[in-house]
C-alpha cells in the first residue's frame, strides 16, 4: 500500500496490538478471578484510541471512559501499573482505588476512567478553560462513547466548549451500543456528527476501522485545536467485538452482526496493507507479537508481585494529605 | 472595624481573592453582566474583565464540571451556583467527581474547588428556591462545607476554602445578605475546622449555624430574661464538624438544643444528636432537642412559610423542654 511509512505503521500496528493482547490477557485474568469488579474491554475498537493519542503530544490531556485501559496505556501509563491497578495493589496507577474503571496517570496526564456517562465532558472543557486562561497550547481530548450523546452534561459540555472556543478536541466512540441499547433505540437523530454541527463545531465522521483514516483526521483535528480553532468533533466508527462487560450475554445483537464487524478488523485490516506493500511478512509478525506477549507477561508478573495497600491507610486521600488531617 | 453588610463583605472577599491570585476566577450564572442574582459580585465584571468573572450558560453540570477540570488544570476557580436547589443539576459533578477523584486517582487529582451557593428560606420563593440542603452534602466525604453565618466569616472564610487543597462548598444563606454589622478589617484567615462560641452560658447549649444563628441569639436573650443562660454555638463548618467543641459545651451545660433549618429526618440535625449522645451521654441531664424545619416542601404564602421555619418561640420551647423554665 503506498502512503504509509513503513515504520510509522508497523509502529500503529504493535500500538494496538499491545491494547489487544493486554485486554485479552485482563479477560482471561478476570476468568481466574485475578481481576474483579466490571471489566470493560476495548477488542475491536483499537483504532480509534491509536489513531487519536498517537496525535497528542505528551503535554495533551486525555479524559476518557470506564473503558479506557487503552487510553491510559497508549497516552503513555505503563502496562505494569495498569495491570497491577486491576488487581487492587498499590503499585496501581491509581495505587488500587480505582480499578479497572478509574485508571488515573497524571505524570502522563491521563485525567480518568470516568465511569458515568457523559461525567468526563464537562471536566475535559475545564481543562481545556485552564489551558485557555493559562495561555498555554495544550490539547484536552475527551472520549466518550455514542450513549453520552443522550445526556445532558453532554450538550451542556459541547455548548460550552465552542461558546468559550476552548481547545478540547471531542473523540465520540461510536460503537453503536450503549450497553445494549443500539443507537436506534436511543436517538431521534442517529447522525451524530449533525448534533456537533449544531453547535457551530467542525465535526467529521471517521471510519474508527481504519486506524490511517482515524490518524488523518484526528492530525487536522489537534492542529486546528491547538492552532485557537475551538473545539473540534470526530465521531468515530467503530465496534466493540466483545461483551459490554464480564457479565453480558449479549441478547441484544446477532452474532451474525458481530462476525460482520469481526471481518474490519482494525488490526488484521493494516496488518494486511502493510503486507500488501511489502513492508510486513511473517517473521516480522512473530516478531511483534513476541514483544508484545513480553510486555504483556511482565506486567502481569508485576501485578502478582504487588502489594496490598496496608487497611491503616483506607481513610487516605478522601482529603489531601496535610498536618493533623481532617475530614 | 467598619459597618457594612453581609453582601459587601462577600463581595470584598472574592475581589481580594481575584487581586490576590492570577489563578483566581469566579464564574456561574450571570455573575457578570447582571452582577449576580443576589448583587453579591456587583461590579466585579468592570474591574477584573470577561475572563475572570464569566458569565455562564443555564448548565450547572457544566460549569461545575468545567470548575472542576480547571482545578485540575492548575486554576482556583470559584464557582456561584444561583441557588442549593439548582446545585441538584450538579450532584453528579460534585459528588462522582469533585469529591471523589483524589481518592480513586490514589491521591493524584486533588481539587481546589471553592462552590458558592445560596441556601434557606424565608423569603417566600417556596419549594424550588428555598431548601437548606448543606445538611445533605456534609454527608459526602471528600468535600468541606462551611456556612458562613457572620459579616467577619462572609469576608474571611473565602481565602481559607481557597487555600484549601480540596473542594470546599460554601453556602450562604439567602437572609443574610442584607445584614448590617461591624467587620473585622484585619482578621485574616480564619481556622475552618473549627465551631465558635458565639455566646458563653452554662445552662444549656444551643447549637446551630448559618440563617438561624442570629435567631438563636435572640432566643439566648429571651431566655437570660428569665434567668436561663444559654451557650449559642456556630458550626460554621458542617463538615468536618468540630466535635471538640460541641461536646466540650455539652459537657459544661449538660444540655443541648440542635437548631436546623434543614428537615430533621436523615439530617445534620440528626448527626449532631448522635455524636453527643454517643460520646457525651453521661454529661446530660435531659434528651437532646432539636429545633427543625417541618418536613414539607417550602411553601409560597408568608404565614405558611413562617410556620414551617423554625423561630425563638420553637427553641424556647426545645429548652423548657429539657426542664429549664426559668
Amino acid at each position: 500500500m503506498s502512503g504509509i511509512d513503513p515504520a510509522h505503521g508497523l509502529h500503529l500496528l504493535e500500538q494496538m496490538l499491545r491494547v489487544r493482547r493486554m485486554e485479552e490477557r485482563c479477560a482471561e485474568l478476570y476468568t481466574q478471578a485475578k481481576i474483579r469488579g466490571f471489566l470493560h474491554l476495548y477488542v475491536g475498537e483499537e483504532a480509534v484510541a491509536a489513531g487519536v493519542i498517537g496525535q497528542l503530544d505528551a503535554d495533551d490531556a486525555v479524559v476518557a471512559t470506564y473503558r479506557e485501559h487503552g487510553h491510559a496505556l497508549l497516552k503513555g501509563t505503563p502496562m505494569t501499573e495498569i495491570l497491577a491497578e486491576m488487581y487492587g495493589v498499590v503499585e496501581g496507577c491509581s495505587r488500587g482505588r480505582g480499578g479497572s474503571m478509574h485508571l488515573f496517570d497524571v505524570a502522563h496526564r491521563v485525567y480518568g476512567g470516568n465511569a458515568i456517562v457523559g461525567g468526563g465532558l464537562p471536566v475535559a472543557v475545564g481543562l481545556a478553560l485552564a489551558d485557555r486562561l493559562a495561555g498555554r497550547d495544550r490539547v484536552t481530548a475527551c472520549f466518550f462513547g455514542e450513549g453520552a450523546v443522550a445526556e445532558g452534561e453532554f450538550h451542556e459540555s459541547m455548548n460550552l466548549a465552542a461558546l468559550w472556543d476552548l481547545p478540547v478536541l471531542l473523540c465520540c466512540e461510536n460503537n453503536l451500543y450503549a450497553m445494549g441499547t443500539a443507537l436506534a433505540r436511543s436517538e431521534s437523530e442517529t447522525d451524530i456528527a449533525i448534533k456537533a454541527a449544531a453547535y457551530e463545531m467542525p465535526a467529521w465522521p471517521v471510519d474508527g476501522m481504519d486506524v490511517l483514516a482515524v490518524e488523518r483526521a484526528a492530525a487536522r483535528a489537534v492542529e486546528a485545536v491547538r492552532g485557537g480553532g475551538g473545539p473540534h468533533f470526530l465521531e468515530l466508527r467503530t465496534y466493540r467485538f466483545r461483551a459490554h462487560s464480564m457479565y453480558d450475554p449479549e441478547r441484544y445483537r446477532d452474532k451474525a452482526e458481530v462476525r460482520q464487524w469481526r471481518e474490519q478488523d482494525p488490526i488484521d485490516r493494516l496488518a494486511g496493507q502493510l503486507r500488501g506493500a511489502g513492508d510486513l511478512d511473517d517473521e516480522g509478525m512473530a516478531g511483534i507479537e513476541a514483544r508484545v506477549v513480553a510486555e504483556v507477561d511482565a506486567a502481569v508478573a508485576f501485578a502478582e508481585a504487588g502489594t496490598l495497600e496496608p487497611v491503616e491507610s483506607l481513610s487516605r486521600f478522601v482529603v489531601s494529605d496535610r498536618p493533623g488531617g481532617a475530614g | 472595624m467598619s459597618t457594612t453588610t453581609y453582601r459587601e463583605a462577600m463581595r470584598e472577599a472574592l475581589r481580594d481573592a481575584l487581586q490576590r491570585d492570577e489563578r483566581v476566577f469566579l464564574m456561574g450564572e450571570d455573575v457578570g453582566a447582571y452582577g449576580g442574582c443576589f448583587a453579591v459580585s456587583l461590579g466585579l465584571l468592570e474591574e477584573f474583565g470577561p475572563g475572570r468573572v464569566r458569565d455562564t450558560p443555564l448548565s450547572e453540570s457544566a460549569f461545575v464540571g468545567a470548575g472542576i477540570g480547571a482545578a485540575l488544570g492548575g486554576m482556583r476557580p470559584i464557582v456561584e451556583i444561583m441557588t442549593v436547589n439548582f446545585s441538584l443539576l450538579a450532584l453528579d459533578q460534585i459528588m462522582n467527581n469533585a469529591a471523589t477523584l483524589l481518592h480513586m486517582s490514589g491521591g493524584q487529582c486533588n481539587v481546589p474547588l471553592v462552590i458558592r451557593m445560596t441556601t434557606g428560606a424565608g423569603r417566600q420563593l417556596a419549594a424550588q428556591h428555598s431548601h437548606s440542603l448543606e445538611g445533605w452534602y456534609a454527608h459526602i466525604p471528600g468535600i468541606r462545607v462551611v456556612t458562613p453565618a457572620t459579616i467577619d466569616d462572609a469576608r474571611w472564610m473565602l481565602w481559607t476554602a481557597l487555600e484549601d487543597p480540596d473542594p470546599v462548598l460554601v453556602f450562604e444563606h439567602g437572609g443574610l445578605y442584607g445584614t448590617e454589622g461591624e467587620l473585622d478589617e484585619s482578621l485574616g484567615p480564619v481556622d475552618l475546622d473549627r465551631a465558635a462560641v458565639r455566646r458563653a452560658g452554662t445552662d444549656v447549649s444551643i447549637i446551630t449555624y448559618g440563617g438561624t444563628l442570629a435567631m438563636a441569639l435572640d432566643a439566648a436573650a429571651r431566655l437570660a430574661e428569665r434567668g436561663v443562660d444559654a451557650e449559642v454555638i456556630d458550626l460554621r463548618t458542617l463538615r468536618p464538624l468540630d466535635d471538640e467543641t460541641v461536646l466540650g459545651s455539652v459537657a459544661r451545660t449538660h444540655r443541648a438544643v440542635i437548631v436546623d433549618e434543614g428537615w430533621r429526618s436523615g439530617s445534620i440535625s440528626a448527626e449532631l444528636s448522635a455524636r453527643i449522645t454517643e460520646h457525651a451521654f453521661y454529661d446530660l441531664d435531659a434528651p437532646v432537642g432539636r429545633v427543625c424545619s417541618a418536613e414539607v416542601p417550602m411553601p409560597y404564602a408568608r404565614h405558611l412559610e413562617q410556620a414551617a421555619l423554625p423561630g425563638v418561640d420553637g427553641v424556647l420551647r426545645a429548652v423548657e423542654e429539657l426542664g429549664l423554665r426559668g
